[in-house]
């Protein structure tokens, strides 16, 4: 049983071994390989930490509502677990996108806050994701939060490309940064090296779900074992008067 | 006992039950009215015309007003465990929701029907005949948000902070709908024609669908099983 | 009764429970529970909180899908069968009234009897009314009422549509000496009328006497399935008393 669970654990270490040496590569492309942006200078830079941290945040929502619509036609506990941890996943990598994504703007737009469509979108996205933990939090047992959390995110999902929509006509005709400076004028070492840092977050996103998803299962083993302790404890209570 | 007559028949019981109660009516009314009485002193209105912020200043209040309506009609099955009675009924449960959305729909539109007209005297406004596309963004927007936030209050009341976890969960997902409801309120009031604000009476509509059969679908799992 | 081939729904039984299993998560909450109540009969389920009782209860109720195993009531499957079917047929009666305080006591039973789909509604409820005998405070509104009135029209509206099994969760729970007293003389009328009835409590005492069969459930097992009449209260007594010890210290640290 030990040697099962290791074996079952290495998976995860190769990966972590992987992101630990693709993590200071990156740094090193990012700052001495790929060239300075001739109008906004070292600051975009952030753009490749900014950008991949979106991505993530939206493989982890797409993952939370594709596992949630899942468990709730099949109620297997393991999509539950796959669930909430991409849930998770998509708040922690939300919160980068919400940080960097100011520090950029400040210095090229001249403000920390814009009513940006991707921007917008990303802090509602936060907001319904990080919703969805509190609420989880708040249920009774682990089946409620299951189902509590599956309509949630197939809700919040369905809701996303609305809410992207509306706050992009909101805005009216707002200039799509993104676009025009990572469409089409891109130098081919940027684009590598966005590339390079794209995959470093998805492996790096890939062994945070694992081990998140091995936490929850190890999570529940405790709970049941707590059950039944507890219901052996009140066994030997009745044996010995 | 058809499927409309069960819809019916919920959100007959919730309206007599309300008109009977009153104190919820009438705290609703008098908090969404407070809502305009503070954005009256907020801004000065003399010098920032309705116009302009009207339209923002009409959907907070309504909406202010809505999840609290959403929350308590929910709360009202959860105390004495009402909502075990009608779930042993023989009787399909989303017919529950959808009685439970057209019975919160038919209490946002009565505080709407009367805070716009005093909204309206407040901040000497004048709508003549654009009156009806107004009532229409009205009822298209407050139908998304019964829809949404009466799925959310059937799980939300179940909890010990569901008053707070309302708002919580709702005013994002309902994101799409304020800033329709907010636009096309805003572009009516301005008296701009109707090609200019189509788009977001249709992002309403397209809203409106898709969560009302989302929520259709998924309210069995919002209920213990 | 216990010999039937399994799959076989067996003529005369209300309830039939094979391994019947139900987890909350990764806790298990009823595990294996084996149970066959006949039509007529009246079961009192006991055990200590945290027992199981109200999930088997709510199993039986249909507000609970079984997790393992099979459950069928009155010969319809509770997972995988036509779970209105059942519902017409069940009835519940809580501590909670399920009544509308701001509507009155014919307006509560009209609307539940519009919702079993019952086929004169207002006949119906003034009919249940006077068997409550509160046909004078009809048109009253239940906030009105005592808790008395309101335990007897909840009574009302659990048998509003004449179910052949009637479910009691703690319907003792909040009852004054003279309610509660009224309330055994009812379900003394229900076994007389050979109505199948779960009775789930842990208050044995004031329902002893009108069950013909107990049941102990402790953490989601059957500990003991006995008969009413043969067993004396004493011995009874003792073994709800060691349970509920033993149950109380693990219910205390949840």
């Amino acid at each position: 049983m030990p040697d099962a669970s290791r074996s079952r654990y290495l998976p995860q270490q190769a990966l972590l071994l992987l992101v630990a040496v693709l993590f200071p590569v990156c740094l090193y492309v990012v700052f001495a390989v790929a060239p300075t942006e001739q109008k906004m200078g070292v600051v975009q830079r952030i753009f490749y930490f900014h950008v991949p941290s979106a991505l993530s945040a939206f493989l982890g929502v797409t993952l939370c509502a594709a596992a949630s619509a899942i468990y709730l036609w099949k109620r297997d506990r393991r999509f539950d677990l796959v669930a909430h941890a991409s849930a998770e996943l998509a708040v922690l990598f939300c919160t980068i996108v919400l940080v960097t994504g100011p520090i950029w703007a400040r210095p090229v737009w001249g403000v920390w806050w814009t009513g940006e469509a991707r921007l917008t979108s990303t802090l509602v996205l936060w907001l319904i994701f990080a919703g969805y933990l509190v609420l989880r939090g708040s249920a009774e047992n682990a089946d409620q939060a299951a189902r509590w959390g599956a309509i949630v995110a197939v809700v919040g999902f369905l809701d996303l490309p609305i809410i992207y929509k509306s706050v992009e006509w909101w805005r009216g005709l707002h200039p799509k940064v993104l676009k025009a400076s990572g469409g089409q004028g891109l130098d081919p070492t940027m684009e590598k090296t966005l590339l390079l840092c794209t995959l470093t977050f998805f492996l790096l996103f890939g062994y945070l779900l694992m081990e998140r998803c091995r936490l929850g299962r190890l999570q529940d083993e405790v709970e049941a074992l707590v059950h039944a302790a507890r219901r052996t404890g009140a066994a030997a209570g009745r044996r010995s008067p | 006992m058809t499927y409309l007559r069960a819809v019916g028949l919920v959100a007959a019981k919730d309206l007599k039950t309300e008109l009977r109660s009153r104190e919820q009516a009438v705290t609703l009314l008098f908090f969404a009215l407070l809502v305009l009485v503070v954005f009256n002193f907020a801004f000065d209105f003399t010098i920032i015309d309705f116009v302009t912020f009207g339209a923002g200043i009409l959907w907070v209040s309504f909406i202010f007003a809505g999840v609290l309506a959403i929350s308590r009609s929910f709360q009202i099955e959860r105390e004495q465990d009402r909502i075990q009675g009608i779930l042993l009924a023989p009787v399909d449960r989303s017919a529950f929701y959808l009685g439970k959305v057209a019975a919160s729909i038919l209490f946002m539109s009565a505080v709407e029907a009367i805070v716009l007209p005093l909204s309206v005297l407040m901040f000497n406004y004048r709508f003549g005949p654009r009156i009806g596309l107004a009532l229409l963004v009205l009822i298209l927007n407050t139908i998304g948000f019964a829809a949404v936030g009466t799925l959310f209050a059937c799980m939300t009341t179940q909890t010990r902070r569901g008053e707070l976890l309302l708002p919580l969960l709702l005013f994002p997902a309902a994101v799409p709908i304020s800033l329709a409801a907010v636009k096309a309120t805003g572009h009516i009031l301005a008296g701009r024609p109707f090609e200019r604000y189509a788009s977001w009476i249709a992002l309403s509509c397209a809203y409106d669908i898709i969560f009302l059969a989302a929520a259709v679908l998924l309210f069995d799992y919002a209920l213990d099983d | 009764m216990n010999t039937a081939p399994p799959g076989t729904p067996e003529v005369g039984l209300a309830l039939e429970a094979r391994g019947l299993g139900k987890r909350f998560g990764p806790i298990p909450a009823l595990d294996g529970v084996d149970l066959a109540v006949p039509a007529g009969q009246f079961v009192l389920l006991l055990g200590p909180n945290g027992a199981g009782k109200s999930t088997l209860l709510r199993l039986f109720a249909t507000l609970l899908r079984p997790g393992a195993g099979t459950l069928r009531v009155l010969g319809e499957d509770v997972g995988n069968g036509d779970r209105a079917a059942i519902r017409r047929r069940i009835g519940l009666l809580s501590h909670q009234t399920f009544l509308y305080d701001h509507l009155t006591g014919e307006e509560n039973l009209t609307f539940y009897a519009r919702l079993y789909g019952l086929a004169d509604p207002p006949a119906a409820a003034r009919e249940a009314l006077r068997a409550a005998r509160l046909e004078g405070r009809g048109s009253d509104q239940v906030r009105t009422y005592s808790r008395g009135m309101q335990q007897r029209l909840a009574i009302a509206r659990a048998l509003l549509h004449r179910p052949d099994v009637l479910l009691l969760d703690e319907p003792f729970t909040g009852l004054d000496r003279d309610a509660a007293l009224r309330l055994e003389e009812r379900l003394r009328e229900e076994r007389s009328a050979r109505r199948t009835c779960v009775l789930a409590t842990h208050d044995f005492r004031a329902a002893l006497g009108v069950a013909d069969r107990v049941i102990v459930l402790v953490d989601g097992r059957l500990a003991a399935d006995r008969p009413a009449a043969g067993s004396d209260p004493g011995s009874l007594e003792a073994l709800f008393s060691t349970a509920t010890r033993a149950g109380a210290p693990a219910a205390g640290a949840a």
